[in-house]
């Protein structure tokens, strides 16, 4: 028997870290992103890891952490590779491609989605890429089960010779609970491919190893059938059948424990035959999901629509945002509670920046330099600066996805809009923002691109920026004029002085660059 | 045994720090948790609050229903009124009494007092002036959670032992300041508990 050991709290990152250490993993590779940040963290952190080795720095963005975790399955090794779900899609080439090639050694990639957007600017579902390149995936619903999961994600993987994609949630990343752990498995001996047609995508490759995953298809669906992670538990009142997938199982268990037959789903694809008998004995069915309607579509286009099928596409649950115990009581029960009112006098209170942030200084002269520039548009990015679109700055008109300040901008400047200007973060610029200068260049778009360094990745609890120590180098290297790459100190005293570089550079009908650059006050903090 | 508590402030005033002497404190005693919190940029000066569930049967949901929360401890007043839908009809409102400031429009002090007085079952704290008095203005979070203990379910001394391994990584005058703040906002509560219990 397996010796339990003492239980621990763990955020549901936590122990996903622990799982993969545990499971045998020889590497993480990701770029920070809430809420999935804490995964990589926990396992920097680890003492286990160091003395075993495990690499564990971090990557510039989830292309390259999705590349080099698909080079350690080549090379045989267990690999886990995490990000939050919008940086799925910067890693997408690779992902999708990954399940083309399929794997050596096991690699599960680690996805935590954002529904109602607490940190994020969408809600998408990656149930959907998984999906779409056609590999098993999983959606544990608790924080132990988030543990005892990764050692099967990586046995799944193995066996399918397939990447496996982990969905989950804020409120899994982001909550703690008491885990226990299991007996950690060594990890993987090297031991690359021989055959070297199977990761070389040449075309006439590529159309054998894609029909070898679609033939693989009815195997990985025989898996889901048979997976222990996918139940039925029968009873209750037959005339409602209910669906949870993963965390949703959590808030059907809270409000109405027994009292309807449940199929619990947290491993795909969609285990038809339990889903088709369920909806053979029941009268109608509630489709209860984290995010999209992905079960709830996929069901009508089974089984058709002969008996009700209810959820989030229908709207007896909302279309949008975290689902909560009391709107699966309501989906339930067809009526809501009313709690006690929140008092008119009870005020929003957004995050801002913080006392003495090197952003405020930035935003200050950027602002009085444009007062003369009223046609002036400033694109921004992600990043702590983001908070510089709202009172007291207003200072910035978009944010879309990571690097695309400068890529608007300059867009925005080819259209003749004059003068524009991109505001963006360091580990943002090293993550998505240099191809895009390169862009830039190589015309000498008019246009000026503010970097705002603050030695550090701020937003998500400031990590370690690739940037640090060589922004001017790659500037540089990527052809800026050396007259036209200007630093700057944001400080209030600095501010009539850094006015004036901004306005030369913005009266310069070229690319410049000015690194406006001050630590960032929350890492003195940290230590 | 079953208690659920919603943990309110602004971030960071330590609620997260409440939270984890909690959870190490249930663990020791046996009982199963599940506790919410918020990460990212919320924490920048932004409302905050995490969930806290303790019981001594399985836990399945990790965020409270509606109106079943035992207690709100919360680190500033008009946060301490933001999550009342979350209370219980006769749950406790422990809060501290001075505001954090950060926005435009904060609503008059004395109206965001006098709705908590206007809750059946409130203690309104001087947690800053004891956190002060007895350690440091930065223990806050310790004296709010000192004034809360005697609604909390978890015995004192497994909490103490809790606070000492919570700054276990700082120097034992911190260690001592802390508990220190603890103990004496607790005596306080004690001593003036209201009696509508």
């Amino acid at each position: 028997m397996m010796k339990k050991q003492k239980k621990q709290l763990m955020l549901g990152d936590e122990a996903i870290a622990q799982g993969a250490l545990d499971a045998g993993i020889s590497g993480v590779y990701a770029y920070p992103g809430t809420p999935s940040t804490e995964i990589t963290e926990y396992i920097q952190s680890s003492a286990e890891a160091a003395g075993r080795g495990v690499h564990r720095e971090w990557s510039s963005n989830e292309k390259t952490a999705m590349e080099s975790g698909l080079g350690m399955a080549y090379a045989g090794r267990r690999v886990l590779v995490c990000m939050k779900h919008v940086g799925l899609n910067v890693a997408a080439d690779a992902f999708v491609n990954a399940a083309i090639t399929g794997v050596q050694g096991g690699l599960v990639v680690v996805v935590a989605d954002d529904p109602s957007m607490h940190s994020s600017q969408n809600e998408q579902d990656s149930r959907y890429y998984a999906d779409f390149a056609g590999i098993p995936f999983l959606e544990p619903r608790s924080q132990q089960e988030a543990y005892d999961m990764m050692a099967h994600a990586f046995n799944l993987s193995e066996q399918s010779r397939l990447p496996v994609l982990m969905r989950i949630t804020t409120r899994l990343a982001h909550s703690r609970a008491d885990v226990a752990r299991g007996e950690p498995r060594p990890e993987n001996p090297l031991n690359p491919p021989s055959d070297h047609r199977q990761f070389t995508l040449l075309p006439a490759n590529a159309r054998r190893n894609y029909q070898a995953l679609l033939d693989r298809q009815a195997e990985l669906l025989s898996l889901s059938e048979t997976s222990p992670f996918n139940t039925w538990q029968p009873g209750g009142e037959p005339s409602l059948g209910i669906i949870a997938s993963g965390l949703a199982g959590n808030y059907l268990d809270e409000v109405s424990p027994g009292d309807h037959p449940v199929v619990y789903i947290r491993q795909y694809p969609v285990p038809v035959a339990l889903v088709t008998a369920l909806y053979e004995s029941c009268d109608e069915l509630l489709v209860i999901e984290e995010g999209a309607p992905f079960i709830e579509n996929k069901l009508v286009g089974l089984l058709g629509e002969h008996k009700p099928v209810h959820g989030r596409r229908t709207g007896a649950l909302p279309q949008t945002g975290e689902l909560t115990p009391d709107l699966v009581r309501a989906a339930m029960q067809g009526k809501s509670v009313s709690p006690r009112a929140v008092l008119d006098l009870v005020h929003p209170r957004p995050p801002q920046l913080c006392k003495g942030c090197p952003h405020i200084d930035t935003y200050l002269f950027l602002n009085a330099a444009l007062e003369e520039h009223p046609a002036a548009r400033v694109f921004s990015d992600i990043g702590c600066y983001t908070l510089g679109a709202l009172p007291p700055f207003e200072s910035i008109h978009t944010c879309v996805d990571m690097g695309a300040s400068i890529t608007m901008a300059k867009g925005a400047s080819d259209a003749g809009l004059r003068p524009a200007l991109a505001v963006i973060g360091d580990s943002t610029f090293t993550h998505s923002g240099m191809t895009g200068l390169l862009d830039a260049v190589h015309e000498n778009t008019p246009f000026t691109v503010l970097i705002l360094d603050n030695d550090t990745t701020g937003m998500t609890g400031q990590q370690v920026s690739m940037a640090t120590g060589r922004l001017e180098q790659i500037c540089l290297g990527l052809g800026v004029a050396e007259e036209h790459l200007r630093i700057v100190v944001p400080l209030k005293k600095n501010h009539e002085a850094n006015m004036a570089v901004l306005r030369e550079e913005i009266g310069y009908a070229g690319v410049s660059v000015i690194i406006s650059r001050r630590a960032c006050v929350q890492i003195k903090r940290r230590v | 045994m079953k208690c659920d508590i919603v943990l309110a402030g602004v971030g960071g005033q330590g609620i997260l720090s409440i939270a984890a002497v909690l959870g190490r404190a249930a663990l020791e005693q046996g009982l199963h948790i599940k506790q919410a919190e918020v990460h990212g940029m919320a924490q920048r000066g932004g409302a905050v609050q995490s969930h806290f569930r303790m019981s001594a049967e399985a836990v399945a949901s990790d965020v409270i229903p509606f109106g079943q929360a035992d207690l709100i401890l919360s680190m500033e007043p008009m946060e301490a009124l933001r999550y009342l839908p979350w209370l219980k009809k006769e749950g406790w409102v422990v809060s501290n009494n001075q505001p954090v400031d950060n926005i435009a429009a904060y609503p008059d002090l004395t109206s965001v007092h006098a709705a908590l007085q206007a809750l059946p079952h409130h203690l309104l704290f001087d947690g800053v002036s004891v956190a002060t008095e007895y350690g440091s203005s930065r223990a806050l979070n310790m004296a709010m959670l000192g004034a809360a203990s005697p609604f909390v379910p978890l015995a004192v001394e497994v909490v103490e032992q809790s606070i000492r391994e919570q700054f276990a990584h700082k120097d034992g005058q911190v260690i001592q300041a802390n508990l220190d703040v603890f103990r004496a906002a607790r005596a306080l509560a004690l001593q003036n508990m209201p009696q509508t219990a």
